[in-house]
């Protein structure tokens, strides 16, 4: 799960690390009483203005501002509230921005990357950090692989004192900011720890000219998994961020990804999901969608997957298929039926059960009047997407 | 031979009387699975499915001299019940469960690797050696006994590969479900290291997924080490960078984990590319007539 830059420092400084100050706003006259109160707090007379969205690359699509006044605060809040914020990691439409922070803005003297994941090689938590801050870490990993230092955590003995001195050191820090960036370190290590983190990345992090250790910039991903024991943390998951699509097929239990392809897809299982938007690439077509119905393929699902796949206009032809193990392909049949049924659909709709009871699902589905393709091979499903879609 | 499971399996269920576990263990049963009981805390000296029912591992160890377990606990529960498997001394660990925390399975990793006990999980469709044992969720009716090893990162793929091969008339010497989490016991190299030692086995069948590099660490074993020949499909070739295929495992990041990267890897390695899902079977099926 991923949650907002404000909702990651506040989560931060819970632990301790030191982040820039800053308050979030929903409108421009909340954004003046943001900046108001910094002001009070800090004395601060110079602010920035950052949209709040899921995605990073904010600065580069326009999303982040300076402001030198309380009314240049309200002017800038007010252009970049409501605006549909293109990054390089949203979609081409962008996403709409619904909040702000108002930071403090820090007189910058050096930048650095710092971050914290699971390094899957390993099986290991690994720290991550370069002076190359500011920086996607991907380009440096690319570029100068020599510039990243890493530090892995035993899970028997934890982050120790010494890999946090030797990331700081490696870092160039000195003095009193030297024993600020080793806090940090811990801190964030903690954080990631305590909360479950599958992500948490500060970039940049920064050495300020007044010599603080400060996250001006804070991103956290939630292992989704765990969040059963952080109630408090899965209250902060924002649906506006999300695809309505893909909301609503979680409420139904139903895996959903939005593609921009033309065969609509619904399968029970991810990998062979996959492996059906693969064979429906093969077949001519282009997948409009990641649909995996998991081991409970009812009638209920069934519906709810059909009315999710219809309401993408992009999708020409819909493609079911199912390996029953647990789940038996009768019934499955059963399922598609009625849900057919029950969302009027008309777009060409190929069937192709396999495994458990997979005849009896067949027959079922030949014999209920429903136009309807049904396949038991999977090639064969795959022809016929490829002749629905020339037919 | 086949490998992990076999008749001489002593098979111990964790999580045995709730709903899965009771279901699943019919099912395993009903196929011939050496299945000597099982674990639920709490109801020990009771008898479920006919079989005894034991408050812990370790007394299931030491009654029924089980050497294989499958846990069927909820997820908050699971590690846990993987490291009481390991620490009572049993050697071969499968973890069916869904949705164990990344966090939880880090030091269970470590544990389960200083015990010397294979973990295969979690969140995958178990181990099914046709013809002896079937441990795990897998349907029993696609299998057949022959010389062919499959591995795979998913379920009911798995299930589509095997069941190409045995409609090709060609068996499995066992089939093992690796799971798709980011943290998995093990890997497809250390099952390709035991279908490598494992006289029953002529060829295998490895079915990949995008996200990871599993399967490009796979690659240099089979260059270096893999005599007998190995077919691959990698699922996920029109999937998205960025976006998280269902498995908790399947994304591509920062450019890398692709299915194409996969491919290339395992193909100059002389892995048998399969780039149609639905040719696995037929596939392997013309190179085997051929050699």
């Amino acid at each position: 799960m991923k949650v907002h830059e404000y909702q990651a420092k506040d989560i931060l400084a819970k632990y301790g690390v030191a982040v820039q100050r800053g308050v979030v706003a929903t409108t421009a006259d909340e954004a003046v009483r943001a900046a108001e109160s910094l002001n009070k707090e800090t004395g601060t007379d110079l602010f920035v203005v950052k949209a709040q969205i899921h995605a990073g690359g904010r600065g580069k699509g326009g999303g982040v501002k300076l402001a030198k006044s309380f009314d240049d605060v309200r002017e800038k809040a007010d252009a970049i509230l409501g605006m549909m914020l293109k990054t390089p990691q949203t979609g081409p439409e962008g996403q709409k921005v619904r909040s702000v922070l108002i930071a403090d803005a820090v007189d910058i003297a050096k930048e650095f990357y710092l971050g914290i994941t699971l390094d899957r090689g390993r099986n290991q938590t690994v720290i991550m950090a370069s002076t190359e801050g500011g920086v996607e870490i991907e380009t440096v990993a690319e570029e100068s692989p020599e510039l990243i230092l890493k530090e892995w955590v035993d899970p028997v003995i934890g982050l120790q004192g010494f890999q946090a001195r030797r990331l700081a050191f490696g870092l160039g820090f000195e003095g009193d900011a030297f024993k600020k960036a080793v806090r940090f370190i811990l801190a964030l290590h903690r954080a990631y720890e305590e909360s479950d983190c599958s992500i948490a990345e500060i970039n940049p992090l920064t050495l300020t000219e007044q010599g603080d250790v400060l996250a001006i910039d804070a991103k956290i991903n939630l292992d989704d998994n765990a969040l059963y024991r952080h109630k408090d943390l899965a209250q902060l998951r924002d649906v506006n961020e999300e695809d309505p699509l893909e909301v609503e097929a979680a409420e139904h239990h139903l895996n959903y990804v939005k593609l921009d392809g033309n065969v609509g897809c619904m399968v029970n299982g991810a990998g062979l999901a996959m492996a059906t938007m693969d064979i429906i690439k093969l077949a001519g077509g282009e997948p409009a969608n990641f649909l995996d119905v998991g081991g409970g393929a009812n009638p209920a699902t069934v519906e709810a997957g059909f009315r999710i796949i219809l309401k993408d206009p992009e999708v020409k032809a819909i493609l079911v298929n199912i390996f029953g193990g647990i789940v038996r392909c009768d019934r499955v049949a059963k399922g598609v039926v009625e849900a057919a049924g029950k969302v009027d659909m008309k777009l060409p709709l190929i069937v192709r059960l396999q495994g458990t009871n997979a005849e009896e699902g067949k027959a079922i589905l030949d014999e209920s009047g429903l136009e309807v393709q049904t396949a038991i091979l999977f090639q064969e499903a795959a022809d016929k997407v490829q002749s629905a879609l020339e037919g | 031979m086949a490998i992990l499971v076999d008749k001489n399996t002593r098979l111990v269920v964790q999580g045995f009387t709730g709903k899965e576990g009771s279901f699943h263990s019919e099912q395993m049963m009903e196929y011939g699975t050496p299945l000597v009981g099982g674990v639920t805390p709490g109801k020990g000296g009771q008898s479920h499915l006919k079989r005894p029912v034991f408050d812990t591992v370790a007394d299931a160890v030491r009654e029924e001299g089980a050497n294989a377990s499958v846990i069927f606990v909820p997820p908050p529960f699971a590690a846990d019940a993987v490291l009481e498997a390991a620490e009572a001394g049993i050697k071969t660990i499968i973890c069916i469960t869904e949705g164990i925390p990344v966090r939880d399975m880090i030091p269970v990793y470590q544990y389960v690797k200083s015990k010397g006990a294979a973990l295969v999980g979690p969140n995958c469709p178990g181990v099914l050696t046709p013809g002896q044992a079937k441990v795990g969720i897998m349907p029993a009716m696609i299998f057949s006994e022959g010389p062919v090893g499959v591995v795979s990162r998913s379920g009911t793929l798995t299930y589509e590969a095997v069941d190409q091969l045995t409609r090709q008339g060609l068996g499995q010497s066992t089939a093992v479900g690796i799971g798709g989490d980011p943290i998995i016991g093990s890997r497809f190299i250390d099952v390709l290291k035991l279908y490598q030692a494992d006289d029953e086995t002529e060829a295998v069948v490895m079915i990949g997924e995008i996200g990871g590099t599993a399967e490009e660490e796979a690659a240099e074993y089979i260059r270096d080490h893999m005599s007998k020949p190995v077919f691959v499909f990698i699922a996920g070739q029109t999937a998205p960078p960025g976006r998280r295929m269902g498995h908790a495992g399947a994304i591509i990041s920062g450019g890398k984990g692709t299915a194409e990267d996969k491919f290339a890897a395992l193909e100059e390695a002389g892995a048998v590319i399969v780039k149609n899902p639905a040719a696995i079977g037929e596939t392997v099926k013309s190179h085997l007539s051929v050699a």
